[in-house]
């Protein structure tokens, strides 16, 4: 914590030992002793020596893995003059209730506003209440110069290195291909993450309509009006302008089996590219939306929403088990049932958000890891270690290691517990996973050093919660990145000037098919036909370095050609290995 | 050609040395040079002519033996061209007049410009299945197909001698008439009517490209009436919309009702120029179902399009290379899972033009697998050559291949879309033929953006999908037609009076023969361009003699056309193929939920909130009507805030179907 630096709750007392348990990272599990000093973890093995007095916790041979860390978290958003109902007290003690010591909000600045004065807003909201370490995305949520200065100096000083932007939500948050590009192209010099919402804003814009027009007003309108392949045209675009631009893309919410298989698709064919899922897509399934009781109903809106197949949350758990998907998050986001009535005659309006993250490992552990799809260590690593490295925070976080923050949780793989609102931590009245029994629990939760939960009983201090910053350039994402960043230079071919005749066209006729007619003002749009005549060197002062020293190669062989035919001949040599270095940075 | 051979070949009394001077014929246009074949090519081809001949003649011509043809492939090998000039294919029994044929050739052909045609002893080729049978052919129609005909005396007779008998190829894409800042292209739709016919294709459909703002009937008519002058074949003409607005929709509508247009070409390229945005195509797609239109898609986004080539343009590189640079394969597969997710949610037929890349045709196979009702149409430039010529150093030649979207600098991309199109995921093949010369792609020697787009291949479209795909064994005879000819057919509702062989289709036929082998230069094009994008690449398969609106006008590589003959053929809306999967999706649709009303407490909103609702509809574009922000009380009992997205729906009483019978509560109305 380089530049907030915080009043410690540790005191010298906060001194723990656990023994007898079994140290599962994402990368191995061993039976040690952990000891913990100042909320860091200072001593890993069997027989430690440690000072007298020292609590310690018996683990039993259970397992004791790192903190959760929820990635995507919206703890008191502010909603059309109003907020969520969880704020950042109610929340982070719901995530630590789930064994989750760390979250990640998303600061959401109006469109219009200044990022920097929403970064500073949230800041002070969370560092009043949180009770577990916390870092902050923000959202961009329009673009322009001063937008660009605020993101720099968000990355350089502020901590910050992942921004979000919309792909839907039209003229609101939505942001154009065109913008898009130039966000993707500024993050990845500056290192940053690009987290998109994956949803083309246009067409839902459209169906919205229609289904209104139809007469459909309540919450199974929204689930019409977001078909899952919307989600995954827009993950399929992002995709491809993440690549044309060579960044890291991180698409948040992956809610249908279609996004989640593009994303894996895409990996496939090396893009640089992380999913998603949340609690709610990989625990329950959007059939509810059609559910007779209007409140349930309004309970499951969130964007992308639920998909109503109900295999859904199987492969969504899979895809994580085989990696590719990379982290889950929860999107918390918890509105009380009369404020999702502000929708209650249309549906648009219901504001979008379901809860998660005190479920959030309770659940996957019981989807995937009981199931067997997944292994303990996996486990960790999507719950954790994944989400940690991407934020460039391992490890630190994500990790059991001496030096690392000193936020683990014993967990009890046989605890069987039923979910429902009346006893969850988070203060909505109304809980997606209603009725559902988990198998798999935390026993133990230390946060900082601290133990928070124990023997059921929850004791946290809100304001405890530090800031973390984030710094850019994670080697997760940006390894391969700056590899593709060296191989993607691209030449332009030395080849003698063309000298024959050119035809007589009109600039100035109104709608020129060409595209660069009216969009590359820079280019003069009559060529100098002194220029035409024929200089082979005219064209090079305009190439780049790079190519330059290719052109003097290549001129001897090219120049020596005396005949059209030769020149011909000559066109062969260009091989494809020169074309490959293209193809590679292309894909 | 090899079918000329094997007439020779019955000549067993003819001495060798009297066959040869000949085929000194062919032999002497060696002198084309540079482009002729490569030494021994011809030789390992002729393996393939005695598996084709075998099964042919194995039923009609059992008289000819296979041991003449021994000497045939001596006295034949390096010739470097063949087909155009070549000997007539047309069969004439006897064997002085074969020899004489070279000489009288002009006269047999123009005696057959009979009104009454039958076309004897051929196999006849159509999509779903092929049979011996006799055509017989009077008024440009086919009234009698079957063995054993009874016909009127005097009537012309052309003998197939066991050759394919197919329905004349459909080219769905050409562009004949694309003005590029002010310049035409060479080929007009006499020259590219010439070409289709000298390839076997008896019908275009072109490209109406107006600019934006043109009236779209104006140029409609504009395109007819030269057509109508020009043309030598049958045509009918697809409208492309450069821009959506209110006139365009009128407009659309005239077109699709009174003229016999039904498809129309969207741009998702092109920015500040066709492009329109995902909206306007919702609308237009829309649109363009409720007419029963087809909607073609150039696929490719233009947003990322643009800021690649201002990218490559910074970085120096003007040529040709730029071109694919700026526009990589993905760029289009984008695009195209884009056009199938709107066609989706429209329900509605989407046809991808020009398919030019591995992931782009792949993202149309899946689409197909998931249901959508889409086509995609690969052309001949995408299936027979690659886009690694861009980086060619003769800048003419790298420009020739310019053409949006680009060829995929991948090399197995042609072998790709042939397999696709054998299997079915891909349904049609156009050319995208639009010839500029050189100096007119020399328009953009400094900047590639500026480089007229389009390449050749209406001519040589049947010739490479015969090669590429039925040659090698990926593709039978029967999809061979279907890919040609009948899918266009059907798609754009031309079937089956087009793309079928059938009594009163329309007698556009072509006798092929597989065995032909032709070596592709520019100089024996019929096209006006001075470049062929195929140079050099020698493709076995060719049309022997084509017939149009009953008349032959290709006969032995030689045309007999006349301009004008061409018929504007006017199309009806919703094609059955495209449209009858659709009429029963719209049966099947979303249904509200019968629910007691919520009566529970409802958080309070200002009205003017601080916080807009992230709803679609809060800011709305500027073109849409905005009503005022505050409600009419009336309609509800509290007020929502600002607007909504429903506001300019009038409030209709079927919302009380929402709430059940005595499941009302508190709330007054529901509005």
């Amino acid at each position: 914590c380089s530049f907030q630096k915080k009043r410690r709750y540790c005191s010298l007392n906060d001194r723990l030992l656990i023994k007898g348990g079994r140290i599962v990272n994402d990368d191995q599990s061993f039976h040690a002793d952990i000891y913990m000093e100042d909320g860091l973890i200072k001593q890993i093995g069997d027989n430690l020596i440690v000072p007298g007095g020292v609590k310690t916790i018996e683990a039993n041979g259970k397992m004791v893995i790192p903190g959760g860390i929820d990635i995507h978290t919206h703890f008191q958003m502010p909603y059309r003059g109003t907020t969520t109902v969880d704020d950042f007290a109610q929340g982070s003690k719901a995530a630590l209730a789930g064994g989750t010591t760390m979250i990640v909000d998303h600061v959401i600045p109006e469109p219009g506003t200044s990022l920097m004065e929403a970064y500073d807003q949230w800041r002070q909201w969370a560092d009043e209440k949180a009770c577990c370490d916390y870092s902050l995305h923000v959202d961009i949520t329009h673009w322009n110069d001063s937008v660009k200065q605020e993101v720099d100096s968000l990355i350089k000083d502020k901590g910050v290195n992942s921004f979000q932007v919309y792909m839907a939500y039209k003229d609101y948050y939505q942001l154009s291909n065109s913008q898009l590009y130039e966000i993707f192209t500024f993050l990845a010099e500056k290192g940053g993450i690009v987290q998109v919402h994956a949803e083309n804003g246009e067409i839902i814009a459209e169906e919205q309509a229609r289904m209104l027009q139809m007469g459909i007003t309540g919450p199974e309108g929204h689930v019409l009006s977001r078909p899952e392949e919307l989600e995954a045209e827009a993950v399929f675009r992002a995709v491809t302008i993440a690549s044309q631009t060579n960044c890291p893309l991180y698409v948040t919410r992956v809610m249908s089996k279609s996004a989640a298989d593009i994303i894996s698709q895409a990996r496939k064919k090396g893009n640089v590219v992380f999913g998603e899922p949340i609690t709610a897509s990989l625990g329950t399934d959007g059939t509810h939306y059609w559910s007779k009781n209007w409140a349930k109903a309004a309970a499951f809106v969130t964007s992308p929403p639920l998909s109503p197949d109900p295999t859904t949350p199987d492969y969504l758990n899979t895809l994580l088990a085989s990696g590719d998907l990379s982290v889950t998050g929860s999107a918390h986001c918890t509105f009380s049932v009369a404020q999702k009535a502000i929708g209650k005659d249309d549906f648009t309006q219901i504001p979008e958000g379901v809860n998660g993250v005190e479920e959030r490992m309770a659940l996957i552990w019981d989807k995937a890891v009981t199931t067997g799809k997944m292994d303990e260590n996996m486990f960790v690593a999507i719950t954790s270690t994944n989400a940690a490295k991407i934020l460039n925070l391992y490890p630190r976080k994500g990790r059991i290691a001496v030096g690392s923050d000193a936020d683990l949780i014993i967990w009890d793989t046989d605890s069987v517990r039923t979910i429902t609102a009346k006893t969850h931590n988070s203060a909505a009245e109304y809980n997606i996973f209603e009725g559902m029994e988990l198998r798999g629990a935390p026993l133990v939760v230390i946060c900082q050093g601290k133990i928070v939960l124990e023997d059921g009983k929850l004791q946290v201090t809100s304001g405890a919660g530090r800031f973390i910053p984030c710094s850019p350039f994670p080697d997760f994402a940006y390894k391969r990145v700056k590899a593709r960043k060296q191989l993607a230079v691209l030449r332009a071919v030395p080849r003698g000037m063309y000298d024959g005749p050119v035809s007589e066209f009109s600039m100035s006729r109104g709608g020129t098919p060409s595209a660069s007619a009216r969009t590359s003002p820079t280019k003069q749009p009559v060529r100098n036909l002194h220029q035409s005549g024929f200089s082979l060197t005219g064209n090079r002062a305009a190439c780049g370095e790079s190519s330059l020293l290719i052109n003097r190669a290549f001129s001897k062989s090219c120049d020596g050609c005396a005949s059209v035919t030769e020149a011909f001949y000559c066109t062969l040599i260009l091989p494809w290995s020169g074309q490959k270095a293209v193809m590679e940075y292309l894909s | 050609m090899s079918d000329c051979r094997r007439q020779w070949n019955r000549e067993d009394e003819l001495p060798v040395y009297f066959a040869g001077p000949i085929t000194t014929g062919p032999n002497q246009r060696k002198s084309f040079g540079m482009f002729s074949s490569v030494e021994g090519a011809f030789e390992s081809k002729t393996i393939d002519f005695d598996n084709y001949a075998v099964g042919r003649k194995g039923n009609r011509t059992p008289r000819s033996g296979s041991r003449e043809r021994l000497l045939d492939t001596e006295s034949m090998s390096g010739i470097s061209y063949q087909g155009n000039n070549g000997i007539p294919h047309y069969t004439v029994r006897d064997s002085e007049k074969r020899i004489a044929s070279v000489v009288c050739k002009s006269l047999l052909c123009s005696s057959l410009q009979d009104e009454r045609l039958l076309i004897r002893g051929g196999r006849v080729v159509n999509d779903d299945r092929s049979f011996f049978g006799d055509v017989y052919i009077e008024d440009g129609l086919i009234k009698q197909v079957g063995e054993n005909l009874v016909v009127p005396g005097g009537v012309k007779v052309i003998e197939a001698n066991g050759r394919m008998v197919i329905p004349g190829g459909i080219d769905v894409n050409t562009c004949l008439m694309k003005t590029y800042l002010g310049t035409q292209p060479v080929d007009d739709f006499l020259q590219g009517t010439k070409a289709a016919l000298a390839g076997g294709t008896t019908m275009i459909i072109d490209h109406v490209t107006p600019e934006p703002g043109e009236s779209l009937l104006e140029a409609f008519e504009r395109w007819q009436e030269a057509a109508d002058k020009r043309a030598c074949c049958d045509y009918s003409l697809h409208v492309d919309i450069p821009l959506w607005n209110q006139t365009v929709k009128d407009e659309l509508e005239v077109l699709v009702q009174d003229k016999g247009i039904n498809s129309f070409q969207v741009y998702m390229a092109y920015k500040d120029v066709y492009q329109m945005t995902d909206s306007q195509l919702y609308e237009a797609f829309s649109f363009l179902k409720q007419l029963g239109a087809v909607v073609l898609v150039h696929a490719e986004n233009g947003d990322l399009i643009f800021e690649e080539q201002r990218k490559i343009l910074g970085m120096g590189i003007t040529g040709p290379e730029g071109h694919p640079l700026s526009r990589p394969e993905e760029v289009e597969a984008e695009a195209v899972f884009r056009a199938i997710t709107l066609g989706n949610r429209v329900n509605c037929p989407v046809y991808i033009t020009k398919v030019m890349s591995k992931s782009a045709a792949d993202t149309i196979a899946q689409a197909r697998r998931k249901g959508s009702v889409v086509f995609g149409e690969p052309i001949t430039a995408g299936l027979a050559t690659d886009g690694s010529h861009y980086w060619s150093k003769n800048w003419a030649k790298a420009a020739a291949y310019v053409t949006s979207p680009p060829l995929s600098p991948d090399p197995t991309t042609p072998e790709h879309l042939h397999t696709l199109l054998a299997s079915g995921d891909l349904q049609v093949v156009g050319s995208s033929h639009c010839a500029y010369s050189t100096s007119q792609k020399a328009i953009g020697k400094d900047d590639f953006t500026l480089i007229p787009e389009g390449t050749n291949g209406v001519e040589e479209r049947m010739g490479f999908v015969w090669d590429k795909a039925v040659a090698m064994g990926k593709m039978d005879e029967n999809q061979f037609v279907a890919v040609t000819s009948t899918n266009a057919a059907k798609i754009f509702n031309l079937y089956p009076r087009k793309g079928r062989i059938a009594v009163d289709s329309d007698a556009d036929i072509v006798i092929w023969d597989p065995d032909i082998v032709k070596t592709i230069t520019a100089k024996q094009q019929q096209s006006a361009a001075e470049y062929n994008i195929f140079e050099g690449l020698e493709c076995r398969g060719g049309p022997a003699l084509v017939l149009s609106q009953g008349r032959v006008v290709y006969e032995g590589g030689k045309l007999q056309i006349q301009q004008g003959t061409g018929r504007f053929i006017p199309r009806k809306p919703f094609p059955d193929y495209a449209f009858q999967r659709i009429k029963f999706r719209n049966q099947v649709c979303g249904q509200g939920v019968t629910r007691g009303v919520y009566d529970g407490p409802v958080h309070d909103v200002t009205p003017t909130p601080k916080y807009i609702t992230p709803s679609p509809s809060a800011k709305t574009s500027p073109t849409s009507h905005q009503p005022p922000p505050v409600r009419n009380l009336h309609l509800s009992n509290f007020s929502l805030s600002g607007a909504q997205i429903d506001d300019n729906i009038p409030r209709r009483s079927g919302h009380r179907i929402v709430a059940p019978p005595g499941g009302r509560s508190n709330i007054t109305s529901l509005g």
